[in-house]
């Protein structure tokens, strides 16, 4: 990691994509909160588009949410057909609305992606972060399963 | 706000054929091929030394083919320099762009004509390379991590409006049944079959090579069947448009200026461009497009119709859910409702309202930043009764609409064109 604010401590890390990206790399998903109107935004904004402010504050999601829409992709990205995943193994893109209100992209795993029809719009899931390893690097992306 | 300050005609419309054409043809190639078939189609012929500027729609030469800059690469090719030639970018509204600036360029007075085009050679990539520029029409940030590909975010689209309104995979088979049809009739088209027609020649080749004969009774059935593998569930490879190398070409003029051309030109009297979050979950709604509603409501007040006013449109059909979702978000059916239209027959070619009768990007092609130029071409073979071989409508169209969206809807640009 470069730049300035890595000896900041949490509460202080600017409201920027890395900032966010740092705290789901320690396993938190985070959100930006406007200390003015009390918009909630995941991912974070800087500004408040709701009442046109820049001022959050940082607030952390309880990781619960439900399951908005899905998809179950057999034809992958470049990033998933590294992580293992093809025709005969297919994984799961998906939007959760999280308890707080906002969405999400995540994978959503612990269903069956060969059997999407069984996967449904409305099932209570919970975040679970997903450690993936490519070239011996290590990296956390936000997923969510079935709670 | 909101109005044209001088009338814009549409004199001349072309394209290439699309298909596979790299390397036999580039972007260059293709291009003039365009602009050789717009200037025939104009009545009274058109010149180069005539036109004040050169808008060209393109996506993303510079992934497909290591190349950005097109403007003033395609103005040289038929003499246009030292004239203004510009590039417009939107993902798969590039042209869509294009045409609408030149419309506010000309309607403005700075320009009386100007040539319109889109072009993008997208085959030079592999499939998997295509896959992944068409990703960066989405949001890099935080849906590509997530695993998002182009026709996983319209499937999760397709997932939340199953859920929302009972739509099946039936209803989108239907679109995508129509649209090969009427793909069928247009010579310009990449995949000139029906569906019928290709369950016939499978069947043949199985039955050549001895295999067992699938039992298919119809194209649904063959729909369904591993001959139509699952892209992103519930889309399946024929709910997909296709990749495609092509070019289009328009030539659009002011009021005064279009009778040098033709007796006969097509009033542009409305255009209108919405924008939406790049991100899915960024949004308000999983089963519309805010940026569809936007964009066909300023067209709308802008030339005084409404959606029943339109009596043919050239929509998006990159999937057959977005044919599904832009027919609602138009303003033609009740959110919910277009599939039980499209089921009555009332969206094909000799239907009350003909859709795609191009083929629309699922038969024709999908040149990504040519599409939404070669959506006006086939409104002006249309409107001018000169659509080829059997899908010219049996009515006199007065008044008609192309949709243009980019991306996975982050950009919308409607056109209403009237005689």
């Amino acid at each position: 990691m470069r730049g300035d604010h890595e000896n900041m401590s949490e509460g202080e890390k600017d409201f920027t994509i890395q900032s966010y990206l740092e705290f789901l790399q320690n396993r938190k998903l985070m959100g930006s909160k406007c200390k003015k109107c009390g918009a909630l935004y995941v991912p974070i904004r800087k500004l408040c588009t709701k009442c046109n402010t820049a001022n959050m504050e940082w607030v952390e999601m309880s990781g619960k949410g439900e399951l908005a829409a899905f998809t179950s992709i057999t034809v992958g990205t470049p990033y998933f057909i590294q992580k293992g995943y093809d025709r005969n193994k297919p994984y799961c893109f998906s939007i959760i609305k999280l308890q707080e209100g906002p969405m999400v992209s995540a994978q959503l795993v612990g269903i069956d992606e060969s059997k999407p029809d069984t996967i449904k719009i409305g099932m209570p899931v919970k975040v679970k972060f997903l450690e993936t390893e490519i070239k011996g690097e290590s990296k956390i992306d936000l997923g969510f399963e079935p709670n | 706000m909101g109005r044209l300050a001088r009338k814009v005609a549409l004199v001349g419309a072309g394209m290439s054929k699309f298909g596979n054409h790299f390397p036999v043809k580039r972007n260059p190639d293709l291009w003039i091929d365009a602009w050789l078939n717009a200037v025939e189609s104009v009545d009274n012929g058109i010149e180069p030394k005539d036109i004040d500027a050169c808008y060209v729609g393109n996506y993303s030469s510079d992934l497909f083919n290591h190349q950005g800059h097109l403007g003033p690469q395609m103005a040289n090719l038929v003499g246009l320099t030292p004239k203004p030639a510009s590039r417009f970018e939107g993902a798969c509204a590039s042209s869509g762009i294009a045409l609408r600036q030149a419309i506010i360029a000309i309607a403005s007075g700075v320009h009386d004509l100007v040539a319109v085009s889109g072009v993008e050679c997208m085959t030079e990539l592999p499939t998997a390379g295509v896959t992944d520029v068409l990703a960066t029409a989405s949001d890099s940030l935080f849906e590509y991590p997530a695993g998002a590909t182009f026709p996983g975010l319209y499937a999760t689209l397709a997932s939340a409006h199953f859920h929302k309104y009972g739509t099946t995979e039936e209803d989108l088979m239907r679109v995508g049944i129509k649209n090969h049809a009427n793909g069928a009739e247009n010579p310009y088209a990449q995949m000139q079959s029906s569906i019928a027609d290709m369950m016939k020649s499978k069947i043949a080749k199985i039955e050549k090579s001895g295999g067992d004969i699938p039992d298919w009774k119809d194209e649904f059935d063959y729909l369904k069947s591993s001959s139509n593998p699952i892209i992103a569930y519930p889309l399946r490879l024929f709910d997909c448009s296709l990749i495609t190398d092509g070019s289009a070409c328009l030539f659009l003029t002011s009021g005064e200026v279009a009778k040098k051309y033709t007796d006969t030109p097509i009033w542009i009297t409305g255009t209108g461009q919405g924008s939406a979050a790049l991100s899915l979950h960024d949004r308000d709604s999983l089963t519309s497009f805010i940026a569809t509603k936007e964009a066909s409501t300023q067209a709308y007040q802008m030339s005084g119709l409404r959606p029943k006013d339109i009596q043919i449109c050239e929509v998006h059909d990159c999937f057959t859910i977005a044919e599904i979702v832009a027919l609602e978000d138009l303003g033609f059916y009740e959110k919910g409702k277009a599939v039980e239209a499209i089921k009555n027959g009332e969206t094909k070619r000799d239907g009350i309202l003909p859709i795609n009768t191009s083929g629309g990007l699922k038969s024709k092609g999908h040149p990504v930043g040519a599409s939404g130029a070669a959506m006006a071409v086939e409104i002006f073979k249309q409107m001018k009764g000169k659509a080829e071989r059997n899908r010219q409508v049996k009515f006199n169209i007065e008044r008609a609409m192309t949709h243009n969206l980019g991306g996975s809807g982050g950009t919308c640009v409607v056109t209403i064109y009237e005689r």
